[in-house]
Order: C-alpha cells, then sequence, then structure tokens
C-alpha cells in the first residue's frame, strides 16, 4: 500500500479499517541467495538497497527480537557529515545525501529535519582545527560554516558565553546536518525491503555459522538451519559475539554509551549543539525533551546500561553550558552497546571466511550512517568490491597500517 | 560499579581508568619470529566476550596500582580482584 494524502483521506472515509500491516511476518525458507543478521538499521537499510537497486529479491533479514529493538532505537537521532579525513568525509557525506531524499525514496515520513549542527569553539587551536575541518568538508561536497562569538549568540543567546573554563569563541555550523525520527528509519526500511519481497524474520536468533572449507553454507538459528549463498553480519554492539561464532577475533571492544531526555519543553533549541570540551551534546525532539548525552563510561560491557558518574558528568557539562536547563527534570536515560573499533571508523568487509562479510565497528555514530552503510553493504554483498565511499573501512587496516583514526588516539577504544 | 582492591577495600571506579583486557599485559617478544603478526593481534584484536572478562584499571585516584578485576560484561558482577603485579609474576614475568 503506498502512502499518500490521498490514501490518509479514504482511510477516514472508511473508518480507517483498510490499513494493513506494513510488514509480512514469513517463516525462514530453506535458502537465501543473501542472509543478513541483524534487523537494526543497517541491516534493513542493507536489504532495501539490495532490493531496490542491486536487484536481489531472494533476501532474508534475521533479527533475534524485534526489528528496530537494538541501537536504531536508542540513540540521539542526529545526523551530520562533519568529518575531517578522506577515507570517512565522502561517505559521511554519500549518507547525509541520502537521507535528505531518505522519505521519497521509503515512501515513509522519517521526519528528517535539518535543522543543523553547531560544534562549539573554545580557543583559538580549536578554530584553527575546525576552520581545517571545514574546509575538508567543503571539498568534499558538504557545507561548513564558521561563526565568530557574536554569530552564535544571535541563534543561541542562552548559552553561557563567558564560562572561565570553556569561553565559547564561536562555532562550525552544518546547516544540513539535523535529526531524523529513529524508530521510522528502522520501520522505513523494514516496509520498503518487504515490499520487494524481502523476508523480516524476527525472533531468531543466530546460534552459529555453518562454515565448510572456508565458505560459509548459512547460519543455524532458533529457527533452524537457514542456508545462503551469502551471509552479512550487521549485529553492531554484538558485533565480538556473532563473529566470534565464527571464529573470528574482531578489532572491536563493546561499550556503553548513555542518553538522555528530560520532560517536554517549549522549543528553545534551534537545532544540534555539540560541546565536545565537555563532553555534552544535546537537541530538542519534536515532542519537545532535551535529547542529550556525553561520554562513554569507558569499561567493556554488554549491558545496556550505564553508571552514575557519567550521568553526573554529563549533566554536570550541560549546566556548564546552558544553565538555563538547570531546573529541567530528567524524565528517562539509557545505555546503548557501541561496537567501539580500534581508530574509531567503521568496518564494511569481506572476512576471511567465503561468503561471510562483515558491518560493524560504528562507534557512536551508526545512526547518521545507516543509509550509507546499508547502500555500501549491499554494494559489497551484490558486487563483492567496495563501494567507491567505503573503500577505506577495511577489515584489515590494523595489519598494514592504514588507520582512519579521526581523533588520533591510537588503539584505545573507550578515547574514541 | 564499586571495585573491591585487595589492598584498600571497596572503591568507587570512578576513582580507576580503565585500560582494556588483561591480555595487554603479555606483551609479545619482539625478537620472535612472528613479531609482526603477534603485535598485530596483541595491540589490536580483542576476545570481546559477553560474561566473564579480565580487564586492566589503573587506579589514578587513589594508590596508582594496576588491577586485574574479573567482571561480567553482561551483570557488572565483580567475582575477582587482584593487583596486576601478582598476575604477572604468576605468569614468569620479572617485574
Amino acid at each position: 500500500m503506498r502512502y499518500s494524502g490521498f490514501q490518509v483521506i479514504k482511510q477516514v472515509l472508511t473508518g480507517h479499517r483498510g490499513w494493513i500491516p506494513a510488514w509480512r511476518d514469513p517463516e525462514p525458507k530453506a535458502h537465501y541467495d543473501i542472509v543478513i543478521i541483524g534487523g537494526g538499521g543497517h541491516g534493513l537499510a542493507t536489504a532495501h538497497y539490495l532490493a531496490k537497486v542491486y536487484g536481489h529479491r531472494k533476501v532474508a533479514v534475521i533479527e533475534k527480537g524485534w526489528i528496530g529493538g537494538g541501537n536504531v532505537g536508542r540513540n540521539t537521532t542526529i545526523i551530520r557529515s562533519n568529518y575531517l579525513l578522506d577515507g570517512n568525509e565522502p561517505f559521511y557525506e554519500f549518507s547525509l545525501k541520502l537521507w535528505e531524499g531518505l522519505e521519497q525514496d521509503l515512501n515513509y515520513n522519517a521526519m528528517v529535519s535539518q535543522r543543523g549542527i553547531l560544534n562549539l569553539i573554545h580557543s583559538d587551536a580549536q578554530r584553527d582545527a575546525y576552520t581545517r575541518r571545514g574546509n575538508a568538508m567543503i571539498l568534499n561536497g558538504a557545507d561548513a560554516e564558521l561563526l565568530d562569538a557574536e554569530q552564535v549568540r544571535k541563534e543561541c543567546p542562552f548559552l553561557n558565553f563567558d564560562d572561565a573554563r570553556f569561553p565559547i569563541k564561536g562555532g562550525l555550523a552544518q546547516r544540513r546536518g539535523g535529526t531524523v525520527r529513529h524508530d521510522a528509519v528502522a520501520w522505513g526500511y523494514a516496509r520498503s525491503a518487504d515490499g520487494y519481497g524481502v523476508d523480516i524474520i524476527q525472533n531468531c536468533e543466530v546460534s552459529g555459522f555453518r562454515i565448510e572449507d572456508g565458505k560459509c553454507l548459512g547460519v543455524e538459528t532458533s529457527k533452524g538451519f537457514i542456508g545462503a549463498g551469502k551471509v552479512g553480519c550487521a549485529v553492531a554492539g554484538n558485533s565480538g559475539r556473532v563473529m566470534g561464532m565464527a571464529g573470528m577475533k574482531l578489532p572491536i571492544e563493546s561499550h556503553v554509551l548513555q542518553a538522555f531526555v528530560s520532560e517536554g519543553l517549549k522549543p528553545v533549541l534551534p537545532g544540534v549543539i555539540t560541546f565536545g570540551a565537555g563532553h555534552f551534546y544535546v537537541s530538542q525532539s519534536d515532542k519537545g525533551g532535551l535529547v542529550f548525552g556525553g561520554d562513554l563510561d569507558g569499561y567493556n560491557t554488554y549491558a545496556q546500561r550505564g553508571n552514575l558518574p557519567v550521568v553526573e558528568d554529563v549533566c554536570e557539562g550541560g549546566m556548564a553550558l546552558m544553565p538555563m536547563i538547570g531546573r529541567a527534570r530528567l524524565l528517562r536515560m539509557w545505555g546503548g552497546v557501541m561496537d567501539m573499533s580500534m581508530d574509531g571508523s567503521p568496518i564494511i568487509d569481506r572476512t576471511p571466511v567465503d561468503g561471510l562479510y562483515f558491518n560493524g565497528g560504528w562507534c557512536y555514530g551508526g545512526f547518521k550512517a545507516t543509509p550509507a552503510s546499508g547502500y555500501c553493504f549491499a554494494h559489497l554483498l551484490a558486487q563483492d568490491e567496495p563501494h567507491p565511499t567505503a573503500t577505506a573501512y577495511r577489515l584489515d587496516r590494523f595489519r598494514t597500517g592504514r588507520m582512519i583514526d579521526e581523533k588520533g588516539v591510537g588503539n584505545q577504544p573507550n578515547l574514541h | 560499579m564499586i571495585i573491591p582492591h585487595p589492598l584498600l577495600g571497596p572503591r568507587d571506579s570512578s576513582e580507576f581508568v580503565y585500560l582494556g583486557d588483561a591480555s595487554l599485559i603479555d606483551r609479545p617478544d619482539w625478537q620472535a619470529e612472528n613479531a609482526a603478526e603477534a603485535f598485530y593481534d596483541y595491540a589490536y584484536l580483542r576476545g570481546n566476550p559477553a560474561g566473564e572478562h579480565h580487564e586492566l584499571w589503573y587506579h589514578e585516584g587513589g594508590d596508582r596500582s594496576w588491577l586485574v578485576v574479573t567482571r561480567n560484561t553482561v551483570t557488572h558482577e565483580i567475582s575477582k580482584v587482584e593487583l596486576a603485579r601478582d598476575v604477572a609474576r604468576a605468569q614468569g614475568r620479572s617485574k
């Protein structure tokens, strides 16, 4: 069923009795051309682009819980393409362009809102660094705008400009950045993929891989064996666990990142604001809640919850940046498990096992990457070679010394 | 999280800095035939288990000792804490 204004009017006139489920709930077939493990944003996007762009219809997405129940439902919904390095920026700009056309592509309202993102500057050195970053973005076709303190004050008069430690001296703005309704991304991709005949199989947990003579023949699941020509793994957060079943050690640690929502407030924030120096970033949801977060807890974990020292640290950062939020009450907080890679950048690549492909290591940047990640993973699965914007995301880059380390902190995942 | 320090008793985890997997104690022999491969494995690859995990914590806000903490990465339960020094010596390291 195609969604449209006409459809809404038709359904209103018939008492809303004609709506049908947005995707089927099929039982797994014995064999597919391609099986994707992980019904999150990246897995579902992969299925959509495999079907729509690369013409593969015998595809299944298998998910241990319900689709969109993992990190695509647990992030802070920000999209942007403000990266510095050549290995990253073209990929994230590709992603932002896909976001801009996503709703028309999917025929689904994902509430893509390009309300802009502002990275704050507190020192001359930081201004130099952000100038360089802005230039790198522009060279790669993205938009970037360097603001001085007065311009920031005009747009965000409520910030604490004269903080003794981190006075605000300006900012780097990307106007095309913004936020997206995160659950709708999973649902929109699922509905579209399903429409092309992709089987989305929920409550089906992978318990192992069937690998013979170095070739992956399919996956063992809680609903039995599912044969596959190729298997793609897109389970970021749990990559270590799943790829461990294929006997692989990854350059990844799993960490928890916490996020928070305040009670609903009148519109106060024009867009996304990041206060990197104070470990705090914030936006305002369409319902009015301030959505904010900060640093990782910093230790290996698969628990989707964090600890109190980070809650305190994040809230202190918020108070330092915009003291006006002091009276707002915290409504909810939660944690999501991140694949933290050894250089802070993701992996989309073949693996040493023939027929087994890996997508992961998204650190805390996975949500904004969803469309391009799906597109590039679909390209890799369909054509057995990396998409032009994802050529640097090799699994073996740590062996060959071709790291993509935006922050330059080395192989310490909790610092990226 | 509260980490039961072997010398100082229960201490809040915010006094500590986390380094990572305790396998980082086992630095490979740089003169070995397979040193390049061994250092790649040592520096970049992690077991990353869901369950019991041996890991290095540094008591920066305290006595500056290195600890090997055995902690469950699913429940955050800590089952064992040793001085990293003792663990390394038990593995045959001189210091």
